[in-house]
Parts: C-alpha cells; structure tokens; sequence
C-alpha cells in the first residue's frame, strides 16, 4: 500500500488468486450440485466468504504488513465494528418490528415454525 | 535564527534554493528553512549536505505519499460502510417479493460464476500491473491495465445483460421490495466499477504521457486499492444475494 517498497511478488499474487479461484468454485459447487443443505451449508459458505475475504485482504490489498503505527489496521477495524452493528442490529429491529406487527394468525404460524410448538388439538 | 549565517554563505544558500526550486508542492517553504539551518555544516562540507538534504525531501515525499494513500484508505473504509447499509436493506427485505418470483428462480448461477471469474481475474491482473510499476516497465504496466480494463468491462457488460434481461420480463426495481433492494445493492456496485474503468483510461492516458513518476505510481496504486475493494465487495455480492438465494 505504500510507495516506497512495493509489497508482494508475482509468486504471492499468484497464490492470492489460486485460493482466490478455489473459494468461489467450491462453494458454487455445494450450492448448485444440491449435496449439502441447511443450516451446515449456510455455516459453509459464510465460512468461504471470510476465507476469500482474508485472501483478498493479506495477498491483495497486503492488510497488517506495515509498520507502527498500524492507523490502516486501525481504521479497518473500525470499519468491521460499524458494519457489524449497522447489519446485525438493523436485522434484529426489523425482525422484532416484524414480529410485534403481525397478525394473530401470522404469529401462531411464527411461533410454530420458529418454536415448534404445535397448537391443541380441540 | 539563521539570519546572520545567511550573508556569508550566500552562494551555498543561492546552490540551496536552486536544488530546492526544482521542487513544487507546499514543503518548499520547509525545504529552504532546513537550507539556511545546515549552512554551518555546509560551509565545510558542501557535497554531503546537499545529499543529506535530498535524502531528507526523499523522506518527506514518502511521508505525503503514506497520508495520501492513508486518506483514500479511509474513503475505501466509509465505502465498506454505504455498502453494509445496502446490504442490510437486502437482508431485510430480500423475502418481500411481492408475490413475484424470489432469488432461486430469477438468477441463472453460470452466468453469476463467469461474472465472479472475470472480476477475480482482473483483480489479480491490477495486482500484476502494480507489481510491473514498481519494477517501472511502462509498457508491461500498460499491457497489464488494460487487460484489467477489458475484464472490468466485460463484467460490467455482463452485469447489464442481467439487468436488461431482468427488466425486459417485468421484473424492474418497481416490482417489489426485493428487486428494489437488489437493483440498488448490485447497481451501486456497477456504479462503482463504472467509475473505476473510467479512472483507470485516465491513469493510462497519463502513464503514456508523463510516464511512471512518482505521483502516477502513486495514483495507481490509489486505483488498485480501489480494484481490490470493489472485488471485495462483489464476493458479498456473490455470497449473501446469489448463493443463498439459489439456496432459500
């Protein structure tokens, strides 16, 4: 990232784009070959998204090689910190704003799915 | 301080600011006070301390080129945050379809790998171009830009088709809140490659005519950076919107 010494080599670039190559096709393959489902294949492919994602940050874009003080790192971790709240706690508003605004039939189909509590049998 | 040295070593001071003038930018003014400041040491020793001192801009121009590439750092980090807002709209709303068609049955998965293949392949390709500046091979920096140039706009032409295509069988961003949230979020993402190609014909104009100085270096490495981000950003795209859609 900086001017004065370049970082990586053709070598690590190339190993950034092999892995790079590996993390997409395999999870294409497990979502279109229809092998695994539910919640095993969405912990997989979460789990490639972060491995690419560290590719791309290490080979490509060369995150934690520099020296002190490390105000790259520093601002990157910001970064994370303010995604995480801006995805996760917009889904846990919405989701309980949802729940609160339902119809009553709609919450005894939720409660259902979600609880797997069956209703009495009259 | 320096005042009084000044007069009597009046040519070394003039050799200074000559050496200095060749400069441009806001440190001149810094550069000439270091100048009067070294003249004792100099009025033994003229040659080192002309090194000394151009050892000294060199640090200096390495120094404004680190806030440089700093400060488009944390434009890339604000650019991850608008993106994480259009991802939780999508999270949030991609099961309102609107009784229209959901993500499994809309997207075609071929199409969406050769978009991923392409746009992974340009983002190394960028990476070899800036290798090749560093080494300062113009001409393999140029060879190597444009083959990211080609692969960005075949993305990016690909990334239209599904768009039209999509629009042409009714299901435009008015359909519903999913198509909404989808055309935004992909859309933002081709607003931004768009950018990027755009910027990288400038940065070639330049590395033909200026060739690969200091400041050119420096801006394209800015523009790689850019590359690797929106790369970044597409994997999500991949993930969250195309795999798990065709999953649900």
């Amino acid at each position: 990232m900086s001017l004065d010494k370049p970082k990586g080599s053709v070598f690590s670039y190339t190993v950034g784009f092999v892995l790079s190559l590996l993390f997409t096709i395999i999870p294409y393959m497990l979502v279109t070959q229809g092998k695994a489902s539910g919640g095993g294949l969405l912990f997989a492919l979460a789990l490639f998204a972060v491995a690419q994602v560290f590719v791309q940050l290490v080979f490509f874009l060369h995150l934690g090689q520099e020296s002190k003080p490390r105000w790259h790192n520093l601002a990157f971790g910001f970064m994370v910190m303010v995604v995480v709240i801006v995805v996760f706690g917009s889904l846990w508003i919405m989701n309980n704003l949802n729940y609160h605004t339902m119809s009553p039939q709609d919450t005894d189909k939720y409660i259902q799915n979600e609880e797997a509590i069956t209703p009495h049998a009259d | 301080m320096n005042e009084a040295v000044i007069p009597e070593t009046r040519p070394v001071h003039l050799d200074a600011e000559v050496d200095f003038s060749a400069r441009s930018g806001p440190s001149r003014t810094n550069g000439t006070v270091k100048g009067a400041s070294q003249q004792k040491i100099s009025s033994l020793r003229q040659k080192p301390q002309r090194v000394s001192s151009s050892a000294r801009e060199q640090d200096e121009a390495v120094h404004e080129s680190g806030k440089t590439v700093f400060g488009f750092w944390v434009y890339v980090m604000t650019d991850c945050v608008l993106f994480a807002s259009l991802f939780a709209t999508y999270a949030v709303l991609h099961n309102n379809t609107y009784g229209g068609p959901g993500a499994s049955e809309l997207f075609s998965m071929p199409f969406v790998l050769a978009e991923t293949l392409i746009l992974l392949t340009s983002s190394y390709t960028a990476g070899l171009a800036m290798l090749a500046a560093h080494r300062g091979n113009k001409q393999s920096v140029l060879t190597w830009f444009f083959v990211t140039f080609l692969l960005g706009a075949a993305f990016l032409g690909l990334e239209l088709h599904e768009f039209s295509s999509l629009v042409a069988e009714g299901h435009s961003w008015r359909a519903s809140g999913f198509l909404s949230a989808f055309f935004t979020l992909v859309g933002t993402h081709g607003l931004h490659i768009t950018s990027g190609l755009i910027w990288m014909t400038v940065l070639m104009t330049q590395v033909v005519k200026k060739g690969l100085t200091g400041t050119v270096v420096k801006r394209l490495s800015l523009l790689s950076m850019f590359w690797h981000f929106l790369d970044i950003v597409w994997i999500f795209i991949f993930t969250i919107v195309y795999l798990l859609g065709a999953q649900s």
